[in-house]
């Protein structure tokens, strides 16, 4: 009994919380495989900021990013190791790992996903958004 | 706006919820009507089920998925100030990227340190024959090989070879084939872009095919 009022409550909850749909930008990618898990925020990826700099072929083609939202595993170690995001953000190209914030910048509990993708706006929302609802008064 | 969210919200909750919590999701309508302005119902309005975007390109404070009270998310730079200038559509990012990149408005490198290589690009128009009375669909492979290497798409996701690859909007919209890109990255397939992709006009003496249930119908 408890625990499907719990359920019940929590689904309600998580309802009331997701049709404020979030806003991001297009495209861009909550990576939260690992990150909640140790206790940092979710990386967030803005796919329109790349593409302004880079064609899709150097990463997907030459850097070996699957077209798969969370399907790399990328994790720091890698990145320290020049793989995936390490690549350019070296020091080099761009800026270097030590700006955490600057990529682990989304709301803590964002799962992941590819922002705004039409799977997105067909099933369901999956994002929990920023801006509480109003309070039945 | 956030009304009707929370009008919808309540609705699915109801819907949704077991046990615990609604009785609270039940009266909550009740008094969201009874404050609206007069005798006339609030809930008389145009596409109350049809979800707008409040704000386009909303810098990443205030975009629902990053996080205000991280610092870095204030450094980040809002996509607006980027979008200046570049080409508008009514879909994706609302920035016509191939457009963009034909104009010479961006140059986006094709290799990671050296900025002067070229892309290798392939001029070369697909056309794919659509039963439905849609205009057929001709891809174009110039755009394509612009932004994307050749072992992006073949053979994994497109067989190279004609009349091998089944391709239907159903597969596109779940995120198979074109929808591996189009609907998560490049522009998305709305009501608006149809024709992006169904651009070949049907011969002017073409017919739609009838179906079988019409053609067995011994009333007919």
């Amino acid at each position: 009994m408890f625990k499907s009022a719990l359920i019940g409550l929590l689904s309600m909850l998580a309802v009331l919380v997701l049709p404020q749909a979030a806003q991001a930008e297009y495209a861009d990618v909550v990576i939260n495989n690992y990150a909640d898990a140790a206790g940092m925020r979710p990386a967030v990826f803005p796919h329109w900021y790349h593409r302004i700099r880079f064609r899709c072929k150097v990463c997907h083609a030459d850097l070996g990013f699957k077209f798969k939202a969370g399907g790399n595993k990328i994790t720091m170690a890698k990145i320290i190791d020049g793989k995936f995001c390490g690549a350019c953000h070296n020091g080099e190209i761009s800026w270097s790992v030590e700006n955490c914030g600057m990529c682990h910048s989304g709301i803590p509990g964002t799962p992941t996903q590819i922002h705004g993708s039409t799977v997105q706006r067909l099933v369901a929302p999956t994002y929990k958004s920023l801006s509480k609802p109003k309070p039945a008064k | 706006m956030k009304i009707k969210y929370f009008f919808l919200s309540v609705l699915v909750a109801a819907t949704f919820t077991v046990v615990g919590g609604n009785a609270q999701a039940a009266q909550a309508p009740i008094k969201q009507v009874k404050s609206a302005k007069g005798k006339v119902s609030g809930a008389n309005v145009f596409n109350r089920l049809l979800k707008k975007e409040k704000q386009r390109n909303a810098p990443p404070p205030e975009d629902g998925i990053h996080d205000p009270a991280n610092d870095g998310t204030h450094v980040l730079q809002p996509p607006l100030i980027a979008y200046d200038g570049l080409p508008k559509t009514e879909f994706g990012n609302y920035v016509d990227w191939v457009k963009a990149l034909n104009d010479g408005l961006l140059k986006p490198r094709y290799d990671r340190f050296d900025p002067t290589v070229e892309p290798l690009v392939m001029d070369l128009d697909i056309v794919r024959e659509v039963k439905a009375s849609m205009p057929d669909v001709v891809f174009p492979h110039k755009p394509h090989t612009q932004w994307l290497h050749c072992s992006n798409c073949h053979p994994k996701i497109f067989i190279p070879q004609r009349k091998a690859n089944v391709i239907n909007m159903s597969a596109i919209l779940l995120g198979q084939k074109c929808g591996v890109c189009h609907g998560k990255v490049s522009f998305p397939i709305t009501t608006k872009s149809c024709t992006k992709c169904h651009s070949k006009p049907k011969p002017a003496d073409w017919k739609p095919p009838k179906s079988e249930a019409s053609l067995k119908n011994p009333w007919r």
